[in-house]
Order: structure tokens, then C-alpha cells, then sequence
């Protein structure tokens, strides 16, 4: 790879295809048996964007990388299918039990390795939904970070422009690289695996790499490496069906409101 | 389903399509059909997942390796089973491009296979109002005129008609000489003198666009030719053996579709206490659609297998294969919606027009009667040569 093109990694992890997870009441762990597996819908849009960046400047390299066990290798494969050059695979018993914390360290580690020039990931995994292991590879590595990444508008070696959703509006960041970007679903419409694709996806290597390839701190990774601890995991009981207020206008319902929320103390 | 022994690269493609089948024409088959949308964002999609090539050979941009009739043959059938209509474009511009395959130059086949692989649309242009079954009786004429032909006339039904550019058309060179007076032409939409008429209003397949085509006065270089002046008809019949276990796919598509929606039904629509699937009378209805269904797959994928090994004159088969496949369409898909009952027979469910779309089949690129024409007069030559 030449000098000037972008090297683009992704960083994907493989989740349960359910919005209903189960949680085994007794283990406080996520019920995996009977789910399919797929690609965490918030990284395809990841994916396929650093695609589309590949695509744009006609050069450069789409690195995709999960920590995850031997059956993430299908995650990966997904990935090539529809678009990515290469993929690699962080697979160790090492590596297993691991917090966000750990997760992010074991991936920084990966991308000291990888060097890449920028680093897309998804907004958050919908099993886990804490959006933190992208921001916390950002950190473990002391690079920018910028989430909930809409629009990139420009990218280049060494410096994006991208748009950020905030909650009230969109914020638009300079952002020095490499730096480590997370995505919402507004940023574009993944595309369907192609033929071609596939038949790349099956024949790939796919690079496997342990803790030791990532030269990484035994004691920083895995559970041992993992400063959270997870007391307990729990179905919240469902809330009841609350109350409906009906009203002559929009005002006088407001107003019986109010009256609710005084009496309740809540204001 | 049997197992027909696919190879990776056609489990992969029948992967492909039915992917785009679930998430790209599933959502949008309804209103393409009430409103007659021609799916170029289906089309795009179809391209952009490699399928428009998969019936072209690696040299001139495709991927079809040595089995490009089974090729299409499979993901005719995976995108009908969602919609008949849609894949028709995909399905008629295969058929407007096997003349390039079959008859053409390799300069031809250089300026023009790599496009329809990459995801240019191309039609087939050979009936006319007077030349339906008797095509040989067309009256287009292509008049020499120094380097170019002088093409006249008109076309009718042409399937893809005004959205491809790319048409391979048919004309008379020489009208005294019948058959073997007539020549197949590539024409580019755009071309002067090349217009567009009326665009019909149909029973079904109504996403795909079925539009007349007029001639004035068109120039065409004699470079556009496929094969020599005179072997336009031979291009045809030829088109004909290699595209008809096409329309027997998408009938195929069609009638696998329907059941398939009809066992659902079935399994979950309760009357007198239980699923209506429990009534041993559905049952054996269920039963005699999935028999047609599976022969049908059987005949046509060996049809087109032994078309992609080299069989000289599959004209026999290849006439079964649409007949057989679609009569088995309307029947099966007439049968799903008596299984759905009188929602069937609304627009609220997609049935009904798996029947609307499945009548076509029986109809165009010959009609039943026409295969059945050549099946005997097959039956007739194997007789004689004994």
C-alpha cells in the first residue's frame, strides 16, 4: 500500500439477532443459545461507510477487526462480502470475560499494530448498549475520538471534517488523524452483499491474532484485565399502563397535568 | 425442496438474489405494481450485487464460468418468487442480450456484453401487431445503404421497452426471402429515428414496462448486425432455446412463491378450532401444488444444464420447460388463493397477483400452443431419423 492512501479500519463486533435478549437468571449472562448471530446493525453502517471513503478516493484499504471467539470469523466474512479488503480476527481464552475497558485496550492494541489512518466503529452494540468501547480505544490510544458521526464530509491523510448529531442540533468537527470515529444510522444505507463479494468472503484468509501478536498486557485484557464487576443482571419488571388524560383542548389537558405532577410532588 | 447439487458459485447467487428479493422487492412489489413503477432501483440493485452478469462470460465482464443458462435460470426463479413483475427486467434483458452472446462478433460482444454486465438494461425486439406467432410474417424492413441499413417499421409488447438501451431488434433485409430474410440489429436507445409509442396497461407483470417501438428512417451502422444478413430468424429460434427455461424460471419463481405463501396461510388461519392446514382436503391441494412445483424445477434445471453443456438443439426441452412451468404458475398460483379464500382474492395480500403475473408466462416468448408446436414437431424429427 502506498504511502499516501488511508488505511480505514473498522472495528465490528458479532451480536445475538434479537431486540428481545434474555438474560439467564442464574449465570447474569445473555442467553446466546437459539440466537443467530449477525453484525451489529450500528458497525454495517461503519462498514460501509469506510467502504464508500475507499470508494470516494478511489484508493486505500478497508480493515475490518472484532474481538471475538473462532465464530466471529462469519462476522468478518459478512464484512468482506460487502466490501472490506481485509479482515482480522482477535481470538484468545486470554481475551475472554473482558469490560469495556479491556475490550477497548485489546483493540487499541490491535490498532498499533494495524496503524491505521482512521478508525470507524458503530454508535454502540445493540446487546451491551453502552457506546463506550469505540470512545475507550480513542483514549487507551490518546488519539481524538468524534460519535454519533452523521456525515463525513471531507477525509484526507491526516485530517476529517465530519458532522456529529447531538441531541439538539449538529455540531461540525475538525478532526485531527488517525482519530477514532462512531457512527449513527443517518451516515448512509449499507448495501446488500454482492455476488462477487461473497465469493471473496468465502475464500478470504482471515488473520488471527492473540495476545501475544498484539504484544498486550496479560493483566490489562480478558477478565482479569476488567476493573468492572457485574453484581447483578435483570429483566426490569414491566411499567403498568400509566394514565390516559382527556381533555376538551391541549390546554386544559396541560393544566390537569400539572395538577398530577403537583400532586405527586415530582415538580 | 430436492437437491439439485448446485455449485458454490450458483448457491451464492441464489443467496444473492433472494436477499434482494426480501429486502429490496418484497417491500415495494405492491405499489409497483398498482402504480406500473418500472424498478430501476431494484434493477441497480440486482447490478450492483453482480447478478447482471452472471449468464455473460468472464471476458466480457461477467461471471457466468461454463453454466450462464442455469445462472439465470436460478436468479429468474429466486427474484419471481417475490415479485414476476420485477424480474422481468432482470429476465427480458437477459433475453434482449442472448443474440449478442449467440450471434455476435467479439467486437460486438466487446462494445456491448461489459455494459449489460454492468448493469445496463437491454431488450429484445421481435413482434409486431400482425407478427405474433408468425413472427417469419414481420414487416420492419432494414434497407442497405452504403455502410448502414435504413431500418422501418415497428415493434409491439417489447418487454423493457423504453427504459433499455440496449435492443436487439429484428427486421427484413429482404422480404422475398421469408425467414431467411430477415436480420438481427443492435440498436442504442437515442439513436435518431428511434422512438418510443404506447405503453400498455396490463393484467400483470405491470412493473415491468411493455412498450411499442417505431422506427423512422433509423440509420444503423452495419457494424450494429449480429451475424450475416439473413440470419436474423436462426438468432431468434437460437435466442428461443436458450431464453425459454427463463420464462419457465420466473413461471417456476412464481408458482414456488405463491405456495409457499399459500403454507403459511395455511398454518395460521383458524376455522372450526384449528388451522385450516389441518384439513386433510387442503392438505392433498398442498400436496398436488408442490408435485407440479418441483417437476417443473426438475425439468427446467436439467434443460438448462444440457443447454450449458453444449446441446445443439435443445429446441424440444427448452419449449417443455416454459410450457410445462407455466401452466404449472397459473395453476399453483389459482390454487393459493383458494387456500387464502376470500382475502385472497383482495389486494390487501399479495396473492392474487401471483396469478395476475403468472398468465403471462403462458403467453409471451411463444405461447403454449407455439411450444407445444414445437415439442411435437421434435417428437416428429427424433420419429423420422430412426
Amino acid at each position: 500500500m502506498k504511502e499516501s492512501t488511508l488505511h480505514i479500519v473498522v472495528c465490528i463486533k458479532q451480536v445475538p439477532d434479537t431486540t428481545e435478549v434474555r438474560i439467564n437468571p442464574e449465570t447474569n449472562t445473555l442467553v446466546r443459545d437459539g440466537v443467530e448471530s449477525i453484525i451489529n446493525p450500528f458497525d454495517a453502517y461503519a462498514i460501509e461507510e469506510g467502504v464508500r471513503i475507499r470508494e470516494r478516493l478511489g484508493e486505500g484499504k478497508v480493515t475490518v477487526v472484532t474481538m471475538g471467539p473462532p465464530q466471529a470469523d462469519a462476522a468478518l466474512r459478512e464484512a468482506i462480502s460487502v466490501g472490506a479488503d481485509e479482515a482480522v480476527l482477535l481470538c484468545s481464552r486470554a481475551f475472554a470475560g473482558a469490560d469495556t475497558w479491556a475490550t477497548s485496550l485489546t483493540l487499541a492494541q490491535a490498532m498499533r499494530k494495524l496503524r491505521p489512518d482512521v478508525v470507524l466503529a458503530g454508535k454502540q452494540a445493540i446487546d451491551g448498549d453502552t457506546a463506550q468501547v469505540g470512545p475507550g480505544i480513542s483514549c487507551h490510544l490518546d488519539w481524538p475520538q468524534a460519535c454519533y458521526v452523521s456525515k463525513i464530509r471531507e477525509i484526507e491523510k491526516g485530517g476529517a471534517v465530519v458532522e456529529c448529531l447531538m441531541e439538539t442540533g449538529k455540531e461540525v468537527l475538525e478532526v485531527r488523524l488517525p482519530a477514532v470515529l462512531t457512527v449513527v444510522k443517518e451516515i448512509n444505507e449499507p448495501r446488500l452483499p454482492s455476488f462477487k463479494g461473497k465469493m471473496r468472503a468465502k475464500k478470504a484468509e482471515i488473520t488471527i491474532w492473540d495476545e501475544k501478536a498484539i504484544d498486550a498486557d496479560p493483566e490489562k485484557i480478558g477478565l482479569k484485565g476488567s476493573p468492572t464487576a457485574v453484581n447483578r443482571i435483570f429483566s426490569p419488571p414491566r411499567r403498568s399502563g400509566g394514565e390516559m388524560i382527556e381533555a376538551e383542548t391541549a390546554g386544559d389537558a396541560a393544566k390537569i397535568l400539572i395538577a398530577k405532577i403537583k400532586e405527586l410532588r415530582i415538580a | 425442496m430436492l437437491e439439485y447439487f448446485l455449485t458454490e458459485e450458483q448457491q451464492m447467487m441464489v443467496e444473492t438474489a433472494k436477499e434482494i428479493a426480501e429486502k429490496k422487492i418484497v417491500p415495494v412489489r405492491a405499489e409497483y405494481d398498482e402504480n406500473q413503477t418500472f424498478p430501476n432501483d431494484v434493477f441497480k440493485a440486482i447490478a450492483d450485487a453482480d447478478l447482471t452478469g452472471v449468464y455473460i462470460p468472464e471476458e466480457y465482464g461477467g461471471c457466468s464460468g461454463d453454466t450462464p443458462i442455469m445462472n439465470m435460470c436460478l436468479v429468474t426463479e429466486e427474484l419471481s418468487k417475490a415479485c414476476g413483475g420485477i424480474s422481468l427486467a432482470f429476465a427480458g434483458s437477459a433475453l434482449g442480450t442472448l443474440p449478442i452472446i449467440l450471434s455476435g462478433g467479439d467486437e460486438q460482444k466487446q462494445r456491448w456484453l461489459p455494459k449489460v454486465a454492468s448493469g445496463t438494461l437491454a431488450a429484445f425486439g421481435i413482434t409486431e401487431s400482425d407478427a405474433g406467432s408468425d413472427a417469419a410474417s414481420m414487416r420492419t424492413t432494414a434497407v442497405k445503404d452504403g455502410g448502414d441499413y435504413i431500418i422501418n417499421g415497428s415493434k409491439m409488447f417489447i418487454t423493457n421497452g423504453g427504459e433499455a438501451e440496449i435492443y436487439s431488434i429484428f427486421a427484413m433485409t429482404d422480404k422475398n426471402k421469408g425467414a431467411r430474410g430477415c436480420s438481427c440489429f443492435v440498436l442504442e436507445k437515442g439513436m435518431p429515428g428511434f422512438e418510443f409509442g404506447k405503453k400498455e396497461d396490463k393484467m400483470g407483470i405491470r412493473a415491468s414496462a411493455t412498450r411499442e417501438l417505431i422506427f423512422q428512417d433509423c440509420r444503423v451502422p452495419a457494424a450494429n448486425m449480429l451475424g450475416r444478413e439473413g440470419s436474423g430468424f436462426m438468432t431468434a429460434m437460437k435466442t428461443f432455446d436458450n431464453s425459454r427455461p427463463g420464462v419457465g424460471s420466473q413461471a417456476l419463481g412464481i408458482a414456488a412463491g405463491a405456495l409457499e405463501l399459500a403454507v403459511e396461510y395455511a398454518r395460521q388461519r383458524k376455522q372450526f378450532g384449528r388451522p385450516i392446514i389441518a384439513n386433510q382436503g387442503l392438505q392433498w391441494m398442498l400436496a398436488d401444488m408442490a408435485m407440479q412445483v418441483e417437476a417443473a424445477r426438475a425439468l427446467i434445471y436439467a434443460t438448462a444444464r444440457w443447454i450449458d453443456s453444449g446441446a445443439k438443439r435443445p429446441t424440444g426441452p427448452s419449449a417443455m420447460a416454459k410450457c410445462f412451468a407455466s401452466d404449472v404458475a397459473m395453476k399453483v398460483a389459482i390454487d393459493a388463493i383458494q387456500v387464502f379464500g376470500g382475502v385472497g382474492y383482495t389486494k390487501e395480500y399479495p396473492i392474487e397477483k401471483y396469478a395476475r403475473d403468472a398468465k403471462i408466462t403462458q403467453i409471451y416468448e411463444g405461447t403454449n400452443q407455439i411450444q407445444r408446436d414445437e415439442i411435437a414437431l421434435a417428437l416428429i424429427k427424433e420419429a423420422a431419423r430412426k
